[in-house]
């Protein structure tokens, strides 16, 4: 074996992490002819005040920014997309039968937007963010930063402010939409920071499925994106939401993310992250209205250096709401997870059922699972069960495929699939556990 | 025909020794069975033989097929035509038992063709299904979870499910009556008696002797102390019923 070069860092000083600056300022704000001018100056305010994150602060305890190289990302310019890495055609398949209603491509500088004349015309809205601004500017300010607020956090206000990449997806009451919508946000480049802004907006009594996945090549330097996600589902609305993280290795990827579903809704929210070098992630699920039912289905596999913290929220803010959150997480190499999970019962939230689980398998002794459940319940008529477990893969699982003629590497496989089966289940769409098979199978091959 | 050779062999586990120079040979077509009290080295046999990595071999050999296993990882082994009934079947939480089955078989096909696509589908599902009917499976077995909150006879079932689909020539049977009612224990053996035959050698270990009223033995071996310190014929195993272990206890120490 080559022995390693012996590399001696000099540190000269430690990053400060109470100020970090950035290489951009309130004069790279979007151009906003036309409505989120003063919702992006007054995120941009926010953004100034707001203290950098540190280990001081809870939500960060487990996620270190002392090395986040702020100062060396720029704003890709308009239409840097031609000088970039294309998008590979394979992300823009169809994860769902084998059409969509509608498909937005969000790529540096610019992006392309796809949607059925069908749909359009009954009403849907399905666009980017600066064609939303434009032809639906009152609409769209009246829903955005309602849901995520600038205030929720440094990354929030800064893609609040910044974010001129984005969604708008409106979907008016009672319309039922049998094929899925699509949208990639493709962030290919180094030294670059992207930012997005997802609104969505499913009426009372409408119907859809959404699936939304942020991805990039891997890069030499390092890039960043911080996004929000800001859900409405209207009373006895029906949404599928499916959010497929597989960001290069190079990014640092911060997000806000908030549902919430009113009376008699139903939120299926699906997470999937493969993908960055960091991630925090913040997803909040408020039950607001009577009868509201929300479920949570995370997978994430974790290799080489990944961080990857997903902090989630599940607010039972009305009685008679079920919540039912299951994590789980494969870890390799010296890769690191953390899931920090809450269920929070508001006064009066009575006859509430909520759940949480985090299940890790933790694959090669240097990686590391860390698992925080947490309940807090201020009603007393509440049903709350929570779990979190960090195992290992053990030798006499292993020991007995073997004897049956599987080999090692095959063992391995059918064990961590079966890990992962209890995921699976919870997704009735085949594109998208093919996806998350595939990741498997791939995390598993790399040495 | 298909010979398992265990000449003078020797195996510790965490420095203890368990195993002391144990002989004997297991051909395709003959039912063997080892009997003898608690805690003489019968699971380790067992568990050596398939390889498991806690076992260490510290003298003697084991040859299967004039082959060397020693060397062999388990699934090699397995491969090369050796089973193992596991005494504690291992549950794997997610992993059904049709899909660990159809994995099983696609490791052999790969290895004599790495281009070997898989065994089709509806081939797969209709042997699975005349498997388990002879051993009156209900057919949703097949999308239970391996082993997973199995009973006792499901397990045991299971293992002879196993061993009815991979078709070994020779077959380890350890401890396969235990935890079964007799019920479960005739259609175990039944299962068995099916498969047995000139394709087949078996080794049964067994505590007790009722299991030997349902598969007869053409050999039984007494082993006590990592040895087996007697052999014979059918009537051994009678012989050992009536008369406990005491008198071969006797008999060796006269010897020493």
């Amino acid at each position: 074996m080559q022995e390693k070069p012996k590399i001696t860092v000099a540190r000269s000083r430690r990053p400060d992490s109470s100020i970090k600056g950035f290489a951009f300022s309130h004069l790279d704000l979007p151009d906003s002819k036309n409505g989120l001018g003063s919702f992006r100056s007054s995120a941009w305010e926010e953004f100034t005040h707001q203290p950098f994150p540190s280990s001081s602060m809870e939500a960060w305890r487990r996620t270190d920014l002392r090395f986040f190289p702020s100062a060396e990302f720029g704003l890709p310019k308009e239409n840097a997309t031609h000088d970039l890495s294309p998008v590979p055609d394979e992300l823009l398949k169809p994860l769902i039968g084998d059409r969509h209603a509608g498909q937005i491509t969000l790529l540096p500088g610019s992006s392309h937007i796809e949607l059925d004349q069908e749909v359009r015309r009954k009403g849907v809205i399905f666009t980017d963010l600066v064609t939303a601004e434009r032809e639906h500017g009152d609409l769209l300010k009246s829903l955005i930063g309602t849901i995520v607020r600038p205030g929720d956090g440094k990354f929030a206000a800064l893609a609040s402010a910044m974010a001129n990449s984005g969604i708008f997806l409106y979907v008016p009451k009672g319309l039922n939409l049998e094929w899925p919508l699509h949208s990639l946000m493709w962030g290919p480049g180094g030294n670059l920071a992207y930012f997005s802004h997802i609104v969505i907006f499913v009426a009372d009594g409408a119907s859809i499925t959404y699936i939304h996945e942020s991805a990039s090549p891997d890069e030499s330097q390092p890039s960043m994106h911080a996004g929000i996600v800001s859900i409405h589902v209207g009373q006895e609305a029906r949404f599928r939401f499916v959010e497929l993280q597989s960001w290069g290795r190079h990014i640092w990827n911060f997000s806000h993310e908030r549902a919430q579903v009113n009376r008699g809704g139903n939120l299926d929210w699906i997470f999937g992250a493969v993908g960055s070098k960091l991630t925090k992630n913040f997803s909040d699920l408020d039950l607001v209205g009577e009868g509201a039912l929300g479920r949570m289905s995370g997978f994430y596999f974790t290799d080489g250096n990944q961080h990857l913290d997903h902090d989630t929220q599940q607010n039972h803010l009305a009685p008679n709401t079920t919540s039912d959150l299951l994590f789980k997480g494969a870890l390799k190499g010296k890769s690191r997870s953390v899931w920090q999970g809450m269920i929070y019962v508001a006064p009066g939230a009575q006859k509430t059922d909520g759940y949480q689980a985090n299940r890790n398998l933790v694959l090669d002794d240097q990686a590391r699972a860390d698992s925080i459940p947490g309940l807090e319940i201020l009603a007393d008529d509440v049903r709350c069960t929570h779990g979190a477990t960090v195992g290992k893969l053990e030798q006499e699982p292993l020991f007995y495929l073997k004897s049956r003629g599987i080999p090692q590497r095959e063992a391995e496989k059918l064990v961590v699939e079966g890990f992962f089966d209890p995921i699976m289940q919870r997704i009735p769409l085949d594109g998208v556990r093919e996806r998350f098979q595939k990741a498997i199978h791939v995390k598993l091959s790399d040495e | 025909m298909s010979h398992l050779e265990i000449k003078n062999l020797h195996v510790s586990i965490e420095e203890k020794e368990i195993l002391k120079g144990l002989s004997l040979t297991v051909k395709q077509g003959e039912i063997h069975a080892i009997m003898g009290p608690n805690g003489t080295g019968k699971s380790t046999l067992a568990y050596t033989l398939m390889g498991h990595p806690n076992y260490k071999v510290t003298g003697g050999e084991i040859r299967f097929k004039d082959i060397d296993i020693l060397e062999l990882e388990p699934d090699e082994r397995s491969r090369l035509g050796l089973f193992l009934a596991f005494q504690y079947p291992v549950a794997i939480p997610g992993v059904t038992v049709a899909n660990f089955l159809r994995s099983a078989l696609n490791s052999r096909r790969r290895v004599e063709n790495p281009a070997d696509k898989g065994i089709p589908i509806p081939e797969f599902r209709k042997m699975l299904k005349e498997r388990m009917d002879m051993l009156k499976m209900d057919h949703n077995f097949a999308g239970r979870y391996l082993n997973d909150g199995f009973s006792g006879g499901e397990k045991k079932r299971a293992e002879i499910l196993q061993l009815a689909t991979l078709r070994p020539e020779i077959a380890i049977l350890d401890e396969t009556d235990s935890g079964l009612d007799i019920d479960a224990l005739r259609i175990v053996s039944e299962g068995v008696n099916a498969l047995a035959g000139p394709q087949l050698g078996v080794l049964v270990i067994t505590h007790y002797q009722r299991l030997l009223n349902y598969i007869k033995p053409h050999f039984v071996h007494v082993m006590m102390d990592g040895r087996i310190v007697e052999s014979g014929g059918p009537d051994l195993a009678l012989h050992l019923e009536e008369h406990g272990y005491d008198w071969i206890r006797e008999k060796i120490d006269e010897a020493v």
